[in-house]
């Protein structure tokens, strides 16, 4: 899939942007490999929108560098139709109609396919001679997303882009994102909070809490980062003795225990012949220990 | 439909197998693409690539150049083959670990193994 010596979509260096009383992003470097599917994590606040949007020329950095396909993406008309960014609750002008909207995508990306936008417009019953502020926001979020999907841009951001859209929308969504994206591969970022719903979706992930990259990993990697073993007390504490442990929950003498790193051969037999069971973790709960811990590494420094 | 515990792209090439071992894939026919896998069960075509390659390896499924996936000739005795192999793992030991705790012998699993034999047609 990705070539290690190709130019990454996504380049980012010493990254930081500061508002009056927040940071919102600190000292970021990433790099984001082309024709991938990336998953951008992490809670409110974390600073995905804000990277989502310097990345895409929409908002200028305080410092640092950052470099789409090679180049400078602000004011840079070579660039800027690569990309399409949709945004959460995306915004429209009073009067404008969801055809409108997508003949002004169909002009700006070069790569705009109408087929997939009338196959997605009539899937998702999108009533394209509504106004767009009179529309539900599941309409409204089925226009980002064919948006999206249609546009067929090198780097495709989509920002918490389900707002509103049910369930069964939301899984029409997947389908049709990698339908196009198996026939036509092309990098795409999507931040979530429903974490588990786009796991399998996404080759890498990229979690950022308080402003900081606090991981970036094949998502298949992930699965070595932390095991839970269910057990009684003694035997689980026996097996996890070195490990560090991320949580800890006791019931009478049984204890669910959620530790760093795999378990290996010997450790896994053991835990069979003490009748632990071992059960992976899981992306959501991976990344809320990952971010809990941080909190709480936080907290003990300002104490400290 | 996709449970945690294997990884996935394991359990993608599972179910195409037992696709194959109940014959609703016939040896010689068309197996599903690794794009369609993809969207079928909304997972990453990369995903899907290791599964479809992990068959392809043990020789279950063949690449036809320009044409796809196929299942391969005696694809289905492959995979008994190793179902066979891996049948004492799977299903006895912890069958006879479970007999054990509950205190049974190995004579009185064996009986009743013989009592639902027989009442299962």
């Amino acid at each position: 899939m990705a070539d290690p010596g190709q130019t990454p979509a996504v380049s980012v260096r010493g990254l930081s942007r500061r508002y009056s009383t927040t940071t919102a992003l600190d000292d970021v470097d990433l790099d984001l490999t082309s024709g991938t599917i990336h998953g951008l994590l992490g809670r409110n606040g974390a600073g995905k929108s804000t990277l989502m949007s310097i990345i895409t020329g929409q908002e200028f950095p305080s410092s640092g560098e950052v470099s789409i396909f090679g180049q400078t993406p602000h004011e840079n008309e070579e660039v800027l139709p690569r990309m399409c960014f949709i945004r959460e609750s995306q915004k429209y002008q009073d009067d404008i109609r969801a055809i409108h909207a997508f003949r002004a995508a169909a002009d700006a990306f070069p790569n705009w396919d109408w087929d997939v936008a009338h196959r997605l417009i009539e899937e998702f019953s999108v009533p394209e001679k509504t106004k767009i502020k009179k529309m539900s926001h599941g309409q409204c979020s089925a226009v980002g997303v064919i948006t999206g999907i249609a546009s067929r841009a090198d780097l495709t951001l989509f920002d918490e882009p389900y707002v509103g859209l049910d369930p069964v929308a939301r899984s029409q969504f997947y389908r049709a994102l990698l339908e196009d994206y198996a026939e036509h591969p092309r990098t795409i970022v999507i931040s979530s909070h429903l974490i588990d719903e786009i796991a399998q979706l996404i080759e890498n992930v990229v979690l950022i809490d308080q402003g900081r990259v606090l991981l970036h990993e094949p998502a298949d990697d992930l699965r070595d980062r932390a095991v839970t073993l269910v057990g009684r007390v003694d035997a689980v504490d026996q097996i996890t003795a070195e490990r560090q442990v991320l949580t800890r929950e006791e019931m009478g003498r049984t204890v669910r225990l959620t530790a760093e790193g795999a378990l290996t051969e010997a450790e896994r037999q053991r835990a069979a012949q003490l009748e632990v069971d071992v059960l992976p973790v899981g992306l959501q709960d991976l990344v809320v220990h990952l971010t809990t811990r941080e909190q709480r590494t936080a907290r003990e420094e300002s104490q400290s | 439909m996709v449970e945690e515990g294997r990884p996935l792209f394991v359990q993608i090439a599972e179910q195409v197998e037992a696709s194959v071992l109940d014959g609703s894939l016939a040896e010689g026919e068309r197996a599903p693409s690794t794009n369609e896998l993809a969207a079928f069960h909304r997972i990453n075509p990369a995903t899907a690539a290791k599964g479809v390659n992990l068959l392809v390896d043990r020789g279950i499924l063949v690449k036809r150049r320009g044409l796809g996936m196929f299942v391969a000739e005696g694809a289905r005795q492959i995979l008994r083959t190793e179902r066979r192999e891996r049948f004492a793992d799977h299903y006895l030991d912890p069958m006879l670990a479970e007999a054990e705790h509950l205190g049974m012998t190995v004579d009185q699993v064996i009986e009743l193994l013989r009592q639902r034999a027989q009442r299962t047609p």
